[in-house]
């Protein structure tokens, strides 16, 4: 029979984020959301809480716990702020996983203890001007010349990759060309400073405005050979499997969003008044938020069971399609929803929900588009 | 140095808290059940004095059976070891009662240089029980502590209350109270959490302590709560229209409730 009881121990840490989120996060997010500035206070109290090490072994600094637990995590920072979770989603499963996937023990032992305390943070640098779901069409290059790597290319939207605390980048770039004449892709990691490599300007974005965002450049940017992560032509497969784990993160996230408009709708509707009764006891204000809970519902167990999934070791690229596609679809009418039900206070800054509905919109696109999560839906019914 | 460490569960100060209507005790269904927050800080306390002289730090609880959550938290913040009394003869206990059942379970701890405990509970506020303990232990009581030191065989304590700051000083083993200005707790880590679960609990009954149920519980209690109704809604403010002495409106009215 299925059971999606979670464990003692996973529902205890759900719990001590909540706490943390409430307690150090709501209070002073949305001013740094406002000056578009990244939280350097609390992503250290995240590390401290050993947020950034979740689904990692003791033995690399991690907290020896899940996947599923750092999901846990994402979706209880995301009921409060998406900024801040978002930092700690790309901070692990695009800053870390790759090296601890496929490192080597001494890329592992260089990047991982300081990754994993969330003193030190990581980007992913896959997407390129010219195109993000279509990762194939890569253009930026690494030659080997002697015994370095020389890049050459740009990357853009690169979560993490410009803080005072980001060490590292690990880009794809095409290595060469496979017997087959397609692209050879390969990831490397490049440390920050590196001369040759240049972190741009920071995005004036529609949300996610506490979070770091830039757009980098590489030019005759020259790192040591065995900066390689994993083998030589493994880049286009690793980057698809952390993406396809990074889905279920990313629906985390997207099912906190919902759930923190039903939240806050649910305390609003409680004390607004209109015509004489608390907004809450109208039938078309209470629809509204029974159609709420039962996206937020829907799109949680969609997640559990990807994660499920994952973690026995089967099949779950189409369960982590689904899990994004109806996660973000469900931020993105709740927040939608919940802007609505608080009218004009909606629209103002000062209350989370204008938040939350600037910040669901990227759910639909980062990550893999809606799009493309219907492509690998359909791929798998054999379409 | 060993430290045990008083810990209460208490309704959510987030939730809606409620008296039961029957005996006027605590409606424990009616709001989510937490590790009281100045708990927390005494736990980190605790483990802030172990970090630096070594020990054991064991804590000490009574409550219903639910208070293992409680227990739990104290556990995954990095205490040692716990002692829970559960038992249903306690139901309605008031400070004393209480503070006679916790004396006990503290004796069941072996070689406690030190007693810590929040000043008071978010729930009941009595405040007294710290001192209760330490006068049933006969031990010194050093009371709303915003810093403690240890040296040696004595320990310092900054004690401060509405009246000032004291400098106090006494030889171990001893009680002590903390306030809110104490630290700032840790939260638990997922690895915290895991070790939680494998260290010791003792869950003893009232009889494993040598109490009476006669001494404890509403009839063993020596104060009874007999009445309880909730605070009236505040009052609408009052409204000073300024005509250009609203400056000295507003003081006077300040002057008029001795608040300048």
């Amino acid at each position: 029979m299925v059971d999606f009881r979670i464990s003692e121990e996973h529902e205890a840490l759900r719990k001590t984020v909540e706490q943390f989120a409430r307690e150090e996060v709501a209070p002073v997010i949305g001013d740094f959301y406002e000056r578009e500035e990244f939280p350097y206070e609390i992503v250290a109290k995240m590390g401290q809480m050993g947020l950034f090490g979740l689904p990692y072994p003791e033995e690399h600094g991690g907290m020896g716990g899940d996947y599923f637990a750092l999901c846990l995590a994402l979706e209880e920072l995301a009921r409060v702020d998406s900024s801040v979770a978002v930092t700690l989603e790309a901070g692990v499963s695009l800053g870390s996983m790759p090296i601890y996937r496929f490192g080597t023990r001494e890329q592992q032992e260089r990047w991982l203890p300081q990754l994993c305390a969330g003193t030190a943070l990581a980007g992913f640098g896959l997407t390129e001007p010219g195109g993000g779901s279509d990762a194939g069409a890569t253009r930026t290059t690494a030659r080997l010349d002697g015994d370095e790597w020389v890049i050459n290319g740009s990357k853009c939207f690169i979560t993490n990759s410009g803080t005072d605390i980001t060490q590292a980048v690990t880009v794809t770039a095409v290595t060469g060309q496979t017997p087959e004449g397609r692209k050879e892709i390969s990831s490397i990691i490049v440390p920050s400073g590196t001369p040759g490599f240049t972190v741009s300007r920071k995005y004036s974005k529609v949300g996610w405005n506490a979070s770091d965002t830039h757009e980098l450049s590489f030019s005759d940017c020259r790192v040591p050979a065995a900066n390689l992560l994993g083998e030589r032509g493994r880049g286009y497969a690793q980057f698809l499997r952390i993406l396809d784990e990074g889905r279920i993160a990313i629906a985390a996230l997207g099912v906190g969003l919902a759930q923190g408009c039903v939240d806050e709708c649910l305390r609003y509707v409680q004390e607004r008044e209109a015509f004489g009764h608390k907004i809450g006891t109208y039938q078309a204000i209470q629809f509204k938020i029974a159609d709420m809970e039962a996206r937020v519902h829907t799109a949680r167990l969609a997640y559990y069971q990807a994660a499920a999934l994952m973690l026995r070791g089967e099949p779950f690229k189409k369960e982590s399609a689904i899990a994004k596609l109806v996660s973000s679809n469900a931020a993105m009418d709740n927040s939608r929803e919940a802007t609505q039900i608080f009218g004009g206070y909606g629209f103002m800054n000062e209350y989370p929900v204008g938040r939350f509905y600037r910040d669901a919109k990227i759910l639909e696109i980062g990550e893999g588009t809606s799009e493309v999560q219907r492509m690998l839906i359909a791929r798998h019914l054999g379409l | 140095m060993n430290i045990v460490v008083l810990v209460k569960q208490v309704p959510d100060t987030y939730s809606e808290r409620k008296l039961a209507d029957a005996d006027h005790t605590l409606d424990r269904d009616s709001a989510d059940a937490v590790l009281d927050e100045i708990n927390e800080r005494a736990v980190e306390e605790a483990l802030q004095l172990q970090a630096t002289h070594g020990g054991e730090v064991t804590v000490v609880c009574v409550g219903p059976d639910r208070a293992t959550d409680a227990i739990r938290k104290a556990l995954s913040m990095g205490a040692d070891k716990a002692v829970h009394v559960s038992d249903a003869a306690l139901h309605g206990s008031d400070a004393i009662a209480t503070a006679k059942v916790l004396a006990k379970a503290v004796g069941t701890v072996e070689g406690v240089d030190l007693v810590l405990a929040g000043n008071e509970a978010t729930d009941g506020r009595v405040g007294a029980l710290p001192a209760m303990v330490a006068e049933l232990l006969g031990l010194p009581a050093l009371t709303h502590a915003r810093k403690v030191e240890v040296d040696g065989s004595t320990v310092k304590v900054e004690r401060e209350t509405d009246e000032g700051v004291f400098f106090l000083e006494a030889s171990l083993p001893a009680v002590i109270s903390v306030n809110e200005k104490i630290n700032e707790p840790r939260y638990p880590s997922f690895k915290g959490i895991m070790a939680a679960k494998k260290k010791p609990v003792s869950t003893l009954a009232i009889g494993d302590l040598g109490v009476d149920a006669g001494e404890v519980g509403l009839g063993g209690s020596w104060t009874q709560v007999t009445e309880a109704a909730p605070k009236p809604p505040r009052a609408a403010g009052q409204r000073v229209e300024d005509e250009g002495d609203g400056g000295v409106k507003v003081a006077e009215y300040l002057v008029g409730q001795k608040l300048i």
